[in-house]
Order: structure tokens, then C-alpha cells, then sequence
């Protein structure tokens, strides 16, 4: 057991962080206003390495392990949750699946555009009426012997907008339930397939959030991921993977709150005292920091899980992706009552914080849904 | 304290004030137009000056009605519930408490008539939880006080034309300095600053407020001077009943969206009993503090205790229950076409405005330990 970084994960950390610090903090604030795409930012972060993190070099990744993805997706979520996510949707729910699931021909053509940022990936499994249980997908495809035709309409989709690629899921037979569904990958220009509107969301507010609207899509039979019936299961795994990375994009979060907050406790005076000499305020940070580090134990844990081969880390990627998005949301919350009238505003990066915590206990499965992976786990 | 069958005249106060609001609009940015709308619509109604005397224009009617009626705003627009505590409690209730015949004749009855929108200027950017350090400065000269500095968080600040001010004669006196001014919105100096932008509560304004050299007339002295520190306290002792009224109002419609969300349901889980029964063991104690707290202010006596308690509880549960409920929504719930979204960034108001968490603790726990003989 070894809680140390390593040299090179080390290095990752600080490649990470500089690049947080010096391009991504100073626009984070705007791009959340405007809900602009940070398109420029995700085009230096593919030249740097970071949205392909995961591909192996020989597809023009940079070849690392799901460890150091951890690392880099907490650092860049410090200074903006949205980037954060966008990393990590292009990494770990479209990069992943494509080479864990692809045939070589497929990772030939889309893990290369993936890493290199020429293409930002998407992953479409949310429907407008199938959220938490992807065995009932109402998006239907249809096997039309030279491609497959493809309807329904997608939802809450994260990069929607500017992705080029997505792994979409679809049930061929809605009674066969989940053993009926099936991951496609889709390019952007595909016949029949149209972005519907954009979300406005409370936070992560320059994710392209998007509908994703496939009217008889036309999907050539290769884009077929896995063989037929096998999308549940890639799916579900993918989720395993990359709840990992939410877990990691909340104690980023997290962690820039208690920052944010241990800074302003130093800079406000109230009854002739410094904010953080009140015991009330100490023991919020006393709070905020041990859950934290709990939480990052944990994301670390179920990334080691992965990175070592392990068969199963359900029960480990859920625990990391509730806790820490739990701890997320308390600790903005506490980091905004710090701030007082002044965290209620955007003036004070913790606002921003607040709202961004609560999505994360939404999306890729809410913390009610974890709980249930959970609690199988242990019983089963 | 509230005998049973009292409860059912305000039972059906609470009916008819519901209907009375049926077209109050929902604000979630700053429309000063629809602000004004809805301020025009409770003013009709009475409900500008609810606990004041009818000889000063208002419906002379207790806190708890007043309650009611802040906690019913606040279900459908927290942002206008927010404009009418401050107007209410924070403007209009010093002036009727502490003003002379004369002042309160000249302000209290187009406050409590709606004809004129109060609002109070305490805060300041470095006058925040300790208001015994506020640094505005008032200075005395002939006929005047001259006052500079200023505030900021202002409630109200683009609506309101009359401003009850706080600021010290002599910052080395402490809270013995402090002294209450009433400024109206056209005095020279005075001016309005740039309007935050904030989480929520966005419905309604909320500036900076700037003294330069402003000439306040001396009749315009509220109270006597030096008295200012024990008029605040006083003042945010009946400010807390209408936050505790406000977290309410919003903990109910977040409740309310959650029985409309699973009752639709077909199957319901465990967990969805446990946060239902949850968030209604936290509406129905956080009603009866904040009721209690209004039946003790009836009584014209100091309730600092009880207010902070429903105060501290009530904005607690507002902040917990919008959470479940989002948690519940899923994608719904953080999506700005469900309204859920706005109540959950609006509530994260009730735990700071008028004393924030923090603060309530200090004052329970004060008054705790006097009481303990």
C-alpha cells in the first residue's frame, strides 16, 4: 500500500494544475456566464495529452492509466467543473468504450481523432423518459441488412453540441429488455442525426448539454460496437469507469471550495477577528478538508481497481462517486456560508461552485442509483 | 399561545390569501417592471403594510397573519417574498416602533399602504455578521447630519424611496454610537450603486448604497442618537420571523414539487417514503417554530431566542428539502425549465440574509444559558 503519487503521476499533477491555473481559471467564471463552449482551451488540453489520457499511444493517446486521469480531471475541475467534465466524458464515456468494446478498425478511426482533439467524443445513453434504468431505452434501431436505421431522441447529453463522435445506445427489441440494446457509434454528419436544444442547466453551464435527435439515422453496420445485445453491458461497465472520474471531478470542486474558503477566512475580519479564528469556522474546515481527503482516498482506490485489471470495481467507482459527490455539494455549501453575502454572489467563485456540486450528484447516475450498486454489491 | 380553534380563522386566512395571489408572477432576473407588478398587486391587497395600525395604513391585522402571507409570496416568487419581509420588518417596523408622530404619519402610512417600497441600509463591505462596526459616518452640522459611506447587500435598493440608515456619530463609541437615519430615496449625496449579481433571489434588487456628503435633516434623526444598535436588534428579531416565514414558504413548494413528482410514480421506492417523510417531519416543525415565534412577537415582547430557533431551523430545512427534491428530479431537477432549480439556489439565501446560520447559533445559545437559573 502506497499513498504517494509517483514521479510521473506527480508530474501529471502539476502539468495538470499549471495549466488550470493559467488558462482555464481566468475565463472559468465567463465561459459559466455566457455558457459558451470553451473551444480553445479543449483544443490546448488535446495538445497536452489530456483528452487522450486513456488511448494507448498507438493511437495517438498518451497512453496512461485511469489513475492519472483521476489526477488531471480534479485538477482541471478545480478551476472549472464544466472542463472537467468535458475531459472526462471525451476520455472515459467515448474513448473507453472504443477500446475497451471496438474492433480494430474502429479504434484506427476514432481513438486517434479522439486523443489528438481533431474530434470530441459524446456519450448518449439518457433518454427524456429513461433515465435510471437503460434496460427499457425507448431509441430503437433497426437492422436494415446494409446499415442500421436509428430513431428515438437522446437527452442531458454532455459535449452534444460540439461532439463529432458518440457512442449512442439503442434496443433492436424492446422485449428483450436489457439484453435487446446495442452501442453504435455515430459521427456528427450522419444522415438523420440533428442536435435538439441546448439545455440551460443550473451549473456545468458550458458542457454543450445537448438533445441529440436521430430521425431514421442511417448507422453503416461497422459503427456497431460489440456485437448485438452487448450495449447494456458496455454501458454499464463504461459507467463503472467513468464514475471514477466524477468522483474525481467532485473532490476538484471540493477542494477548490475549502481553498477559496480558507483564503477569504484569512482575508474577513468580523467582531475585531479573523474569520478563520472562530471555532464555528474552524470546524467547518476541519469538515470539509477530512471528507475531502476521504473522498479522494476513495476516487484513487477505485481508479487502482481499474488500473491493476480488476475484474469488478462497481461497488468501489460508485462509493467514490457518491461520497465525493456528496462531499462536493456540502462543501461548497459550506464554503459559500464562509463567504456570506458575498459567496451569494458571482463576484466569489464559490456561487459557481454551489451550482456546479449539485449536477454532479445527478448525472452518470444519481447517488440513489449508487446506493443500489452498492447494496448488491454487498449482498450479492 | 394559538388555541385550536384559533387556528382555524387563520386556516382560512391562509385560503383566501392564496387566492388574493393567484397572479403573482414568477421572477427569477431582475424585471423591474414585474417586480413592480407584483408589489402593485399586493399593495391592492393590503399586504404592503400587514401588522401595522389601520390609522398608519395598514391591515392591522398580527405576525402570524403576516407570516402567512410572506410564506405564501415566497411559494410561488421568493425573490418578491424577499422584497416584502424587507419592506415590512426592516423598513416600516422601526419607523412604527422608534419614529415620532410626525415621521411616522410622513412615511409609515405610504409604507404600510404600498404606496412607497422601504428598505434598510445596515450591511456593509466590511459590516457584515458584526454590525457594531459599521463605519458610515454621520456627522452633525447645524440643521443636518451629513452622512458618508457605504452599504452593501441592500434589499430593495432600486425600489424603495425611503431608507431607514445606519451609521455612527463616533466609531471609538462602538455600538453606543450607532444612530438611525430615515433618508429618502431624492436626498442630495445619496445614490444607488451597481446591482449584484448573485445566486438567486435574482427577482429582486439588491445594491450598493452611496453616502456622499449626503444632507439627512435633522427631523430625519429616527429614535435618539446613540439608540441605533438596540433598534437593530430589535428590528432583526422581527426580521427573523419573516425569513423563518420566507425559508418556509419556499421548504413547502419544494415539498409540494416532490408529492407532485412521485405521486405520479407508478411504483414508489423505500427511499422516496424516507425523504417524504422526511421533509414533512421538517415543514411541520419548522411551521410550528416559525408560528410560534409570530404568536410570541404579537405579544409586542422581544423573542430573540424563538425567532433564531425557527430562523435557523426553517432556512435549514428550505436548503434540505430543495436538495432532496432535486435529488428526486434527477436532470429535471437541475434544469431550468422545472422551477426547482431557482428555489434551490434561492433558498441558499434564508441561511445567510438577516444573520446567518452562524449567528442564529450564538444568539440560541446566548439566550440559552441567561435563561438557565
Amino acid at each position: 500500500m502506497d499513498f504517494e503519487l509517483n514521479e510521473n503521476q506527480k508530474l501529471i499533477q502539476d502539468t495538470a494544475r499549471r495549466f488550470a491555473q493559467e488558462k482555464i481559471e481566468p475565463i472559468a467564471s465567463e465561459i459559466d456566464k455566457t455558457g459558451e463552449f470553451p473551444s480553445e482551451i479543449i483544443k490546448e488540453m488535446a495538445e497536452l495529452g489530456l483528452m487522450g489520457m486513456i488511448i494507448p499511444e498507438e493511437y495517438g493517446g498518451a497512453g496512461l492509466d485511469f489513475t492519472s486521469l483521476a489526477i488531471a480531471v480534479e485538477e482541471i475541475s478545480k478551476s472549472s467543473g464544466s472542463i472537467g467534465v468535458i475531459m472526462a466524458v471525451n476520455n472515459s464515456l467515448c474513448a473507453y468504450p472504443i477500446l475497451a468494446f471496438g474492433k480494430e478498425e474502429q479504434k484506427k478511426k476514432y481513438l486517434p481523432l479522439l486523443a489528438t482533439g481533431k474530434a470530441l467524443g459524446a456519450f448518449a445513453l439518457t433518454e427524456p423518459n429513461v433515465g435510471s434504468d437503460p434496460a427499457h431505452l425507448e431509441s430503437t434501431i433497426k437492422d436494415m441488412g446494409d446499415y442500421f436505421l436509428l430513431n428515438g431522441t437522446k437527452r442531458f447529453i454532455t459535449n452534444g453540441g460540439e461532439a463529432k463522435i458518440f457512442v449512442v445506445f439503442a434496443t433492436i427489441d424492446k422485449e428483450k429488455e436489457h439484453k435487446g440494446i446495442c452501442g453504435l457509434i455515430v459521427e456528427r454528419d450522419f444522415e438523420g442525426f440533428s442536435i435538439g436544444k441546448h439545455e440551460d442547466l443550473m451549473g456545468l453551464r458550458s458542457t454543450a448539454n445537448c438533445e441529440l435527435i436521430f430521425e431514421d439515422c442511417k448507422v453503416p453496420k461497422e459503427n456497431l460496437l460489440g456485437n448485438i445485445g452487448e450495449g447494456f453491458k458496455i454501458a454499464l461497465h463504461t459507467l463503472d469507469v467513468s464514475r471514477i472520474d466524477i468522483g474525481a471531478q467532485s473532490v476538484g470542486i471540493a477542494q477548490a471550495a475549502l481553498e477559496k474558503a480558507l483564503t477569504y477566512s484569512k482575508e474577513r475580519k468580523q467582531f475585531g477577528k479573523y474569520l478563520y479564528e472562530f471555532e464555528m469556522i474552524q470546524e467547518m474546515l476541519a469538515d470539509m478538508a477530512t471528507k475531502i481527503q476521504a473522498a479522494r482516498l476513495l476516487v484513487y482506490y477505485a481508479a487502482s481497481l481499474k488500473d491493476k485489471g480488476a475484474p469488478r470495481f462497481s461497488k468501489e467507482s460508485s462509493m467514490a462517486k457518491y461520497f465525493a459527490s456528496q462531499v462536493a455539494v456540502e462543501a461548497t455549501r459550506l464554503a459559500v456560508q464562509i463567504h456570506g453575502g458575498y459567496g451569494y454572489t458571482k463576484d466569489y467563485a464559490v456561487e459557481r461552485y454551489y451550482r456546479d456540486a449539485k449536477c454532479m450528484e445527478i448525472y452518470e447516475g444519481t447517488s440513489e442509483i449508487q446506493k443500489i450498486v452498492i447494496a448488491r454489491s454487498l449482498i450479492s | 399561545m394559538l388555541k385550536l380553534n384559533n387556528l382555524k380563522k387563520y386556516l382560512e386566512f391562509q385560503e383566501k390569501v392564496k387566492e388574493n395571489l393567484k397572479n403573482i408572477k414568477e421572477l427569477d432576473d431582475y424585471f423591474p417592471d414585474l417586480l413592480k407588478e407584483n408589489l402593485n398587486l399586493l399593495k391592492d391587497k393590503g399586504y404592503l403594510g400587514v401588522p401595522y395600525p389601520k390609522e398608519y395604513g395598514g391591515l392591522g391585522l398580527d405576525y402570524l397573519h403576516y407570516a402567512i402571507i410572506i410564506e405564501e409570496i415566497s411559494k410561488i416568487c421568493p425573490s418578491t417574498g424577499l422584497a416584502v419581509a424587507a419592506h415590512t420588518s426592516l423598513c416600516s417596523f422601526p419607523i412604527f416602533k422608534y419614529g415620532n408622530e410626525e415621521q411616522k404619519r410622513k412615511y409609515l402610512i405610504p409604507l404600510a399602504k404600498g404606496e412607497k417600497i422601504g428598505a434598510m441600509g445596515l450591511t456593509e463591505p466590511n459590516a457584515g455578521s458584526d454590525a457594531s462596526t459599521i463605519e458610515l459616518q454621520a456627522k452633525k452640522d447645524n440643521n443636518f447630519y451629513i452622512l458618508n459611506g457605504t452599504k452593501r447587500f441592500i434589499t430593495n435598493s432600486q425600489e424603495a424611496e425611503i431608507f431607514v440608515v445606519l451609521g455612527t456619530l463616533d466609531r471609538n463609541l462602538g455600538k453606543k454610537g450607532i444612530t438611525a437615519f430615515i433618508i429618502e430615496k431624492n436626498f442630495k449625496g445619496f445614490t444607488v450603486g451597481k446591482e449584484e449579481d448573485k445566486l438567486g433571489v435574482r427577482g429582486s434588487s439588491t445594491c450598493e448604497l452611496i453616502f456622499e456628503d449626503c444632507l439627512c435633516p435633522k427631523e430625519n434623526l429616527l429614535g435618539k442618537e446613540g439608540e441605533g444598535y438596540k433598534y437593530i436588534m430589535e428590528t432583526l428579531d422581527g426580521g427573523r420571523v419573516s425569513i423563518a416565514a420566507f425559508s418556509l414558504g419556499i421548504a413547502k413548494k419544494a415539498y409540494e414539487m416532490i408529492l407532485e413528482w412521485e405521486a405520479k410514480r407508478e411504483t414508489k421506492s423505500e427511499i422516496v417514503y424516507k425523504i417524504i417523510a422526511e421533509a414533512d417531519t421538517l415543514i411541520e416543525s419548522a411551521s410550528l417554530l416559525t408560528y410560534y415565534s409570530a404568536l410570541l412577537k404579537n405579544q409586542g415582547e422581544r423573542a430573540d431566542k424563538e425567532s433564531a430557533n425557527a430562523k435557523l431551523y426553517a432556512s435549514e430545512a428550505a436548503v434540505k428539502i430543495c436538495d432532496y427534491a432535486i435529488s428526486l428530479y434527477g436532470y429535471y431537477g437541475i434544469n431550468k425549465e422545472v422551477k426547482l432549480e431557482r428555489f434551490f439556489r434561492d433558498a441558499k439565501i434564508c441561511e445567510i440574509g438577516e444573520g446567518t446560520s452562524e449567528i442564529m447559533k450564538l444568539i440560541i445559545a446566548k439566550e440559552a444559558l441567561k435563561n438557565f437559573k
